[in-house]
């Protein structure tokens, strides 16, 4: 286990020590529980001048938002971190800054939604805002939702679009364990110093309108662009995490948008995203042991969702269980429901929506192995797993 | 891999000791894990740490439900919060109090430790905080984690927040219930 | 109507059915005798336990006591107190 590059700290402190290594320009923030650890520590490092980043503590959420999109709006990077209700109450700002396109990496320290109130983790926070433009990357680990970080950064700027980073709020964290934080001069090497296009940023000197008015016979191309460069930003998040690969040593799942692990000979393929990842993954090992053909599909980018690749690893599964920490209310888990639109006429398999982990129930390996086991049954009806 | 699981009250360094265990392993050579489970957020409400350590990267995020050693910082809650649930036989409990294991958890069979580290810890530092103290009986009794590896996570952990005399006071107390702790 | 597996409503909670005396290190221990029966330490206590018994002392003086289910401990009334009447003990458990 000795490895000298790596250090044993929280995840929040992992977070927050990367954001600075990125060169952020401006952070604007409200804290939340469980966001409340990364942008402490920011503004530590801000107050005892370790870093030089504007740091602009704002009176809610919504104005948090607001800070960052007028800062990115100047063509500098930025940073913001929140969740739940907090997330809730950017929303309206969320969708703007996807539609002006501004690259502006936010972390969701994922956490239940009111009512009834929770403070703990669960993922219906973010799913919630999957139809808004905005990236949206998982990381299973804290070494995943840091490397994701960094990479996030150059997907956001290249692709001029903003990035969600997701970490199951307390379970990532609030954790501490082994991770090798990238240093500042290392990271140089990947994420370039952000330049705007030319004319699209706002400047005294050059004065230009930003949000302006799209008359019906714009509007809607310009949705479609969104969507269409949504979609084709699979391929660069793809790029990216092979050129991460190579300047950090470090893999992002097989290829950036989703971990196969033991895929090859499965019959029954779980389905799931975050941190719950980890504990899958032991199960599987486990349940190896004892003859069961069982594999996982990570999936690390909800949107974009990689239709195509996804359906091409699952091609042999004979069952799968989809496993959320959130629910469309009178549907499915919302990443089922991803799944079936993406497995349409292409895949045989059975495909079984379980709901795991709602504010913050803990997901034990014994509630995995049930999921297992009842997949195979005929019913195929939405089945919360509490226990 | 070895798992641990300390009981407390809020605001008696319980998620504090958890990180300070899985880093004093960290540093000397294992793949440790430690994470809080906070009840209600206020003073004096029962938290649950957890602490998992191996010789590999821990995957399993599940909480412990069955601990190879339990941490009882606060007495009272033996009685309150049920602490002693899951315990297997060989499960080696330590609880702060300086009464006979039998007096504290009557009725419990398994191997319990009384260590007076509220005494050690009101003695040197000169406030009821136990984390540290706690720590060093750990390290004593359970063999996982070594006294300069322990002494190295209370500078690193409350280096950030505390100045060097309290850290001092903190190594100290450390040192001193190490020593005094009899397995 | 609909009614509800899980009633959302809920009884108002009262710290009255939460004893925090159950946290405390240090207890105060109060020599009735000493006591002048100024209520300085009912002003001062943080947790309003500290009360007026009723009771005469052999100098005709009403003593305050405090309520141990609650107190926390904390050391105010000693510090505050005029006559130094109250002494702060070990109170491990």
């Amino acid at each position: 286990m000795k490895n000298n590059k790596k250090q044993i700290v929280e995840g929040s402190h992992a977070v927050a020590e990367v954001i600075k290594n990125c060169q952020v320009d401006v952070i604007s923030a409200y804290p939340i529980t469980p966001q409340t650890h990364i942008v402490e520590d920011l503004e530590r490092m801000k107050a005892e001048g370790k870093a030089d980043f504007e740091y602009i503590r704002a009176d809610s959420e919504f104005a948090a938002a607001s800070i960052v999109l007028g800062a990115s709006a100047t063509g500098v990077r930025t940073y913001t971190a929140t969740c739940s209700q907090g997330l809730l109450l950017m929303t309206e700002v969320l969708f703007c800054i996807a539609g002006l396109r501004l690259p502006i990496v936010l972390t969701c320290a994922n956490r239940a939604v009111s009512a009834p109130i929770s403070i703990w983790n669960d993922q219906q926070d973010a799913v919630t805002l999957r139809d808004s433009g905005w990236l949206q990357l998982y990381g299973e680990t804290n070494q995943e939702v840091v490397d994701l970080h960094i990479l996030a950064y150059k997907l956001a700027e290249s692709m001029m679009l903003p990035v969600m980073v997701n970490m199951d709020g307390f379970v990532l964290t609030h954790t501490y364990e082994p991770i090798e934080i990238s240093k500042e001069s290392v990271i140089k090497k990947y994420l370039p110093k952000y330049k705007p296009p030319q004319n699209t940023i706002l400047d005294v000197n050059n004065p230009r309108s930003l949000g302006d008015f799209a008359a019906p016979d714009v509007y809607m191309e310009i949705r479609q662009e969104l969507h269409e460069d949504v979609l084709s930003s699979k391929k660069q998040i793809t790029k990216l995490a092979q050129e991460l690969k190579k300047i950090f040593g470090r893999s992002i799942g097989d290829n950036g948008l989703f971990e196969s692990y033991k895929l090859n000979d499965a019959d029954i393929v779980l389905v799931a995203m975050g941190s719950v990842c980890g504990t899958i993954k032991e199960v599987i090992d486990n349940q190896r042991g004892k003859g069961q053909k069982v594999g996982l599909l990570k999936v690390i980018s909800l949107r974009p969702f990689p239709d195509e690749e996804i359906v091409e690893a699952l091609k042999k599964a004979k069952y799968i269980a989809v496993l959320d920490k959130s629910i469309s209310m009178g549907s499915e888990g919302v990443l089922a429901i991803d799944l079936k639109r993406a497995a349409y006429t292409k895949l045989k398999a059975k495909i079984q929506s379980f709901i795991i982990g709602l504010g913050g129930r803990d997901v034990t390996e014994k509630m995995i192995i049930k999921i297992i086991n009842s997949v195979k049954k005929q019913d195929n009806k939405i089945q919360f797993i509490g226990e | 891999m070895i798992e641990i699981r300390i009981h407390g009250r809020g605001g008696q360094g319980n998620v504090t000791l958890a990180e300070l265990i899985a880093m004093a392993a960290f540093y000397d050579g294992e793949a440790a894990q430690a994470f809080p489970s906070f009840g209600v957020e206020r003073k004096g409400a029962p938290v649950k740490a957890f602490v998992k350590i191996d010789n590999k990267f821990i995957r399993s995020r599940e909480q412990i439900y069955q601990p190879d050693f339990i941490i009882i910082q606060d007495p009272s809650l033996v009685q309150a919060a049920n602490p002693l649930e899951g315990a297997k036989k060989e499960t080696i409990v330590l609880i702060n109090s300086n009464k006979l294991a039998s007096e504290v958890c009557p009725g419990y069979t398994g191997k319990v430790y009384c260590v007076p580290v509220l005494k050690i810890a009101l003695e040197i530092i000169g406030k009821p905080i136990i984390n540290t103290a706690m720590l060093g009986a750990f390290a004593q009794i359970s063999d996982l984690i070594k006294i300069e590896s322990a002494a190295k996570a209370i500078k690193d952990n409350l280096g950030e927040k505390y100045d060097q005399k309290i850290i001092d006071k903190n190594i100290k107390a450390l040192k001193k219930s190490y020593k005094v702790t009899e397995k | 109507m609909k009614k509800l597996k899980y009633n959302l409503t809920v009884k108002p909670g009262t710290t009255t059915q939460y004893k925090t005396g159950g946290w405390r290190t240090y207890k105060p221990v109060v020599d009735h005798e000493a006591c002048i029966g100024c209520g300085m330490c009912s002003k001062v206590c943080p947790e309003g336990v500290c009360f007026s018994t009723g009771q005469k002392n052999s100098k005709g003086r009403v003593f305050y006591d405090r309520d141990l289910d609650y107190c926390k401990g904390c050391g105010l009334c000693a510090k505050h107190c005029p006559v130094k009447c109250i002494k702060m003990v070990e109170d491990y458990k």
